[in-house]
């Protein structure tokens, strides 16, 4: 268990302090794109501070977040049993060690636990997969900025996706300023408010430039994506050309009588990294190339 | 414009600055959050220190803890508009002079910034490392009992910024006409969505 402990804090680490390759990419391509005068001025202080992040070795934002796993465990996985207590003290040894700033706050004593695990938290979504002996963890630092834009609700199904694209810029244009742009947008769609919410979050696990597999859906992506950015929202809403890092739909089957959408946004220092973990404790981090843990 | 700003801040030099404007501040960066501005203005705490004439900074940083000094690691803004119901209270109680975060801030702000003299500025968000880089020192830490994140953390700073004004002493804000110009955008983009959708989806 010491062993899968400490390589998952050392996961953890990399996540805080290095925006994985896609992220890195597409905010180079969007700086490159853009021509506002703060924008550009903004993008050279991002690149600065992810720099300077990297060099000292420590967190390229100050909120590192609630954190969130999603895991996909297979049925052999040796450690399967361990899983669980291996991430909760994984999370409590790095935000004493990398340090993370301490997150999370129980509602009721308006208590900060002060080692970021708390009543559900971290946070964990599991997903089996049958008779394979690896684990696969994408873990998601949801900042408070970004996630203040978080919204869902169940349309009546005459509202069609007119009313879908309507509720999504509404919740865009209201709170896509404070959600530190040029932001990566997900959008789910379900039977439910929770499934599409949840949906959502899962859209923003996609790689950066990802398109969603079924044509409709990936035609829904696109028209978000050229109306988001034609309200110019810009760098850390200051106007610009470049708002988003991309536009993601994930979606379930409905309810004949429901059409629930989801919002979430991702900052741009996209925290989300993925590890896969084998039976023998050897690893791959496909989003950070050349990277030992 | 750039301007270098000391603190204490006198009550003319923050006059002549403009939305738009860049700052770059030397001296007492004290932090306040939502907790903090609460405690003080619904739960009738006093302050323990007296932020007259000071800047304050919406953030919450990651710090550590060497033998008895504390130091910051990474301190970026946080999102100013969650304190804008109790900001216009926070000036008048308090006599601060500049608030810096990220994002803009509302009417009333810019009301009390007009009346008090006070500016609203940002600095960039996410950018907390170069941020940090900017704090010389800790000089102390008040009300940790709310959390690293929500504690007044008092800190001295050197050239400290780019912080860009958005909101002046004359109750200009560069926010609002922000959001007005991507409303009217937005509205604009709905106008033949119908249309649109029957040839795309």
């Amino acid at each position: 268990m010491d062993a899968l402990v400490r390589l998952l804090s050392n996961f953890i680490r990399t996540v805080a302090i290095r925006l994985p390759d896609d992220v890195l990419s597409a905010l180079k391509e969007l700086s490159s794109k853009e021509s506002s005068y703060w924008g550009k001025a903004v993008y050279s202080l991002m690149f600065d501070n992810i720099n300077l992040a990297l060099e000292k070795g420590v967190p390229v934002c100050q909120d590192t977040g609630v954190l969130m796993f999603f895991i996909d465990v297979g049925t052999n996985f040796p450690y399967v049993n361990k899983l669980y207590d291996a991430l909760k003290v994984a999370t409590i040894k790095a935000t004493e060690e990398v340090p993370l700033r301490p997150n999370v706050v129980e509602p009721f004593d308006e208590k900060n636990t002060g080692n970021n695990v708390g009543t559900r938290l971290p946070w964990i979504e599991w997903n089996i997969v049958p008779e394979a002996d690896y684990v696969e963890i994408t873990l998601y630092l949801a900042g408070g900025g970004t996630s203040l834009t978080g919204n869902a609700k169940v349309l009546p199904p005459a509202s069609g996706f007119k009313g879908v694209i309507e509720f999504v810029l509404d919740v865009v244009s209201s709170y896509g300023l404070n959600a530190c742009p040029p932001f990566l947008l997900g959008v789910g769609i379900g039977a439910t408010v929770e499934t599409a919410a949840l949906l959502s979050k899962r859209a923003l696990l996609r790689p950066i430039g990802s398109i969603n597999p079924n044509p409709k859906a990936a035609s829904l992506e696109r028209i978000l994506y050229e109306k988001v950015c034609g309200l110019e929202i810009g760098p850390q809403g200051l106007g610009g050309s470049t708002t988003v890092l991309g536009v993601n739909v994930e979606y379930s089957a409905r309810h004949p009588a429901t059409l629930a959408v989801g919002v979430s946004t991702g900052c741009w220092a996209h925290r989300r990294g993925v590890i896969k973990i084998k039976s023998d404790l050897t690893y791959e981090l496909p989003l950070y190339k050349g990277v030992v843990l | 414009m750039n301007l270098v700003v000391n603190t204490p801040i006198k009550d003319n030099v923050l006059e002549e600055v403009k939305v738009g404007d860049i700052v770059y501040l030397n001296g007492v960066l004290v932090t306040a959050r939502d907790a903090a501005h609460e405690r003080l203005l619904k739960h009738g705490f006093k302050l323990p220190i007296t932020l007259k004439f000071l800047p304050i900074f919406h953030a919450g940083p990651i710090v550590k803890k060497t033998n008895d000094s504390w130091s910051i690691v990474s301190i970026g803004p946080t999102t100013s508009m969650r304190m804008e119901s109790l900001e216009y209270d926070f000036i008048e109680r308090t006599g601060i002079k500049m608030i810096i975060g990220k994002g803009g801030m509302g009417s009333r702000t810019a009301e009390a910034c007009k009346k008090f003299k006070a500016v609203h500025a940002i600095f960039p968000g996410g950018c907390a490392v170069v941020a940090a880089e900017r704090v010389k020192r800790v000089l102390g830490v008040e009300w940790l009992d709310l959390g690293v994140p929500e504690a007044l953390w008092i800190l001295e700073v050197e050239n400290f910024g780019p912080l860009i004004v958005s909101i002046d002493t004359n109750g200009n804000n560069m926010f609002d006409e922000r959001i007005k110009s991507i409303n009217s955008k937005k509205f604009d983009m709905l106008k033949n969505l119908d249309r649109e959708l029957s040839s795309k989806l």
